[in-house]
């Protein structure tokens, strides 16, 4: 085991994984750029985008676009696919040779496996699920993280100092397609044997009924105040006559109404849509952090006191019983076609 | 593998039942005594699933936790489930542990004892990291398959393949023994323990384990072996609610319609 790597001036920079799939960057580590270029620009280090993969360079330019000062590139037959073992090794030989002081990775499901095994190999700290970032006074990163119904300011003692945080969490910067960052090619020696799991085979994913949630524009989420699964038909239609994807809290995925795939929150998703209706959700903050990026936030609850008034932008009290029957029929009257303008995101 | 079958480990762990849990005010570490708590869901797919693995291939299901001594209580129950040990590492030396150093007291005991399998669950439904599987294979140096729906085992040729949830869908993948497992919804339903299995359990060895027990250099246990800790805990910052419309809901509605056309999140018949 590595020996812990306490705070020391030799490390310096501010990385950002930023991985890709079938040769296509995950939106997250776009926004892990603009989350990095704030706490690079304090701490007056570069922000250093790493990219791994086979045959990937045409990526580069989106990189240095989204904030990149430098792109480490690592090009392998054997990084064609992610394999936690590869992604491991490339990164940790990269880290200890260049010793940077951040690192973040993108919450996927591969950044899950991938960041907490990194870390255990560098016996280093990793924090995940961060929504904020900052520097404190002694020049730690402070990672802040849901803890409860509060949040927590999490520093890491060690470096580099690792994180992670969900897709929609953090936003990307107004790209610059005239930006250049310096391009460094890294040569890696990977073995065959060096990847103990092999990949056989993939199932893609079924068409998802309830539509996808994480770049939908407008989200119908219920809670437990919706009583029982053969109310979700007027979510269902609500939803339908919106245009919008249905999304749901962990109690109703606990009592198998809607499927793990549409839970929004600290143990689901995190979605920042143009609009999103709350249907009998009290607002725990385990829910809450999930969704309060939201520009629009309409809450439909019978508490007057429920915690989702607090982050709601139009608080309904009410039964939503009485209420979405109404609103129902007053959208079928009124909207011949209901459309989205795709365009006026943050109006 | 050994002529006694498979040699199963699941890493469990006792949770908070209710989501009002408590943080100590001083050390900014979850307060876990006296609080109602139950087996974490994740672990106890994993605890059925190691289940039905000795009841297909034989073996032995060993299950470890490291907490305050109330989480005997969670050993007990996957004993009563049909688990055939347990093991419950508790000192104060390792109270405040992070998950490098929480995962680092699993690794020295889980590498002085055999084994074919590793099982964690996804997440725990506390803190929610999903860390200490990967730590913990990375600490003994195996492979790691994390969000496993479906497993197939090979025992001739010692090898698990695996359905694995993806971000594109669903992995099948193969790899050798000893290799560690997380769990995914889905993999399995885990039963409830019978009455037998309440009353068997009381007969099943529980060995209760100090950080002397563990070996090695106390830093590297606790809070003092945690590279990351708790600096501060505050409220979230709250949205001023821009309206609040409550009373006749024909008028809530049709206040909310306009709300929307306003917003141009839905167009107007006219």
């Amino acid at each position: 085991m590595l020996e812990k790597s306490e705070e020391n001036p030799n490390h310096k920079g501010v990385w950002v994984f930023t991985e890709q799939i079938d040769g296509k960057l995950k939106n997250v580590g776009l926004e892990l750029l603009g989350a990095g270029r704030k706490i690079a620009d304090k701490l007056g280090e570069e922000l250093v985008a790493v990219l791994l993969g086979y045959k990937v360079i045409e990526l580069v330019k989106d990189l240095e676009a989204y904030g990149a000062d430098k792109v480490i590139l690592v090009e392998h037959e054997l990084l064609e696919q992610f394999t936690v073992d590869a992604y491991t090794k490339v990164l940790a030989e990269l880290t200890i040779k260049y010793k940077p002081s951040v690192l973040f990775i993108g919450g996927t499901l591969n950044g899950r496996e991938l960041a907490p095994r990194l870390a255990a190999r560098l016996n280093t700290g990793i924090t995940s699920d961060c929504v904020d970032f900052d520097i404190n006074s002694d020049g730690h990163l402070t990672h802040v993280k849901p803890f409860g119904k509060l949040m927590a300011k999490i520093i890491c003692k060690t470096r580099p100092q690792i994180a992670t945080a969900k897709p929609n969490v953090f936003k990307k910067l107004e790209p610059n397609w005239d930006r250049r960052a310096k391009i460094v090619r890294e040569e890696i020696k990977i073995n065959p044997e060096d990847i103990r799991t092999k990949i056989l085979g993939r199932i893609e994913a079924n068409k998802n009924p309830y539509g996808s949630i994480e770049d939908a524009d407008v989200i119908v989420a219920v809670g437990k105040g919706l009583c029982s699964k053969e109310n979700l038909k007027l979510i269902q239609e609500l939803a339908d006559l919106l245009g919008a994807s249905v999304a749901c809290t962990r109690p109703v995925v606990d009592r198998g109404w809607l499927p793990s795939s549409q839970q929004v929150g600290q143990s689901g998703k995190t979605v920042a849509p143009k609009l999103y209706i709350a249907i009998g959700i009290s607002g725990a903050t385990y829910h809450t952090v999930g969704m309060k990026n939201s520009d629009i936030i309409i809450a439909v609850n019978k508490d007057p006191k429920a915690p989702i008034f607090q982050i709601a932008t139009y608080s309904i009290v009410g039964d939503l019983f009485k209420i979405l029957p109404l609103l129902i029929d007053r959208l079928k009257k009124e909207v011949k076609e209901v459309k989205l303008s795709i365009t006026t995101k943050g109006e | 593998m050994s002529k006694a079958g498979l040699r199963i480990i699941v890493c469990i762990k006792q949770v908070p039942a209710i989501q009002d849990i408590k943080i100590d005010p001083i050390t900014h570490t979850l307060i876990r005594e006296s609080m109602p708590s139950m087996l974490n869901p994740w672990d106890e797919i994993g605890v059925e699933e190691g289940i039905r693995l000795r009841e297909k291939y034989g073996g032995e299901v060993t299950v470890i936790t490291m907490g305050p001594m109330q989480a005997k209580e969670a050993i007990l129950r996957c004993l009563a489930m049909g688990a055939d040990r347990g093991i419950i590492i508790s000192d104060k030396a390792l109270a405040g542990a992070d998950t490098i150093a929480t995962a680092y007291a699993l690794y020295m005991q889980i590498k002085k004892m055999k084994y074919d399998l590793i099982i964690c669950g996804k997440i725990s439904t506390d803190s929610e990291t999903g860390h200490i599987g990967p730590h913990l294979a990375e600490l003994l140096n195996i492979p790691q398959i994390c969000y496993v729906k479906k497993v197939d085992l090979d025992i001739e040729k010692r090898r698990i393949i695996a359905h694995k949830e993806a971000d594109e869908g669903i992995e099948i993948v193969e790899a050798p023994l000893p290799v560690l497992l997380t769990t995914a919804i889905g993999l399995n339903k885990p039963r409830l323990p019978t009455l037998k299995g309440i009353i068997s359990s009381k007969r099943k060895e529980v060995k209760v384990l100090t950080a002397k027990d563990l070996g090695g250099s106390l830093s590297n246990y606790g809070l003092r072996g945690s590279p990351t800790f708790v600096d501060e805990v505050f409220e979230p910052p709250s949205r001023k609610p821009e309206m609040i419309f409550q009373g006749d809901p024909k008028e809530v509605v049709e206040k909310i319609v306009q709300v929307l056309l306003n917003k141009k999140l839905i167009s107007s018949r006219s």
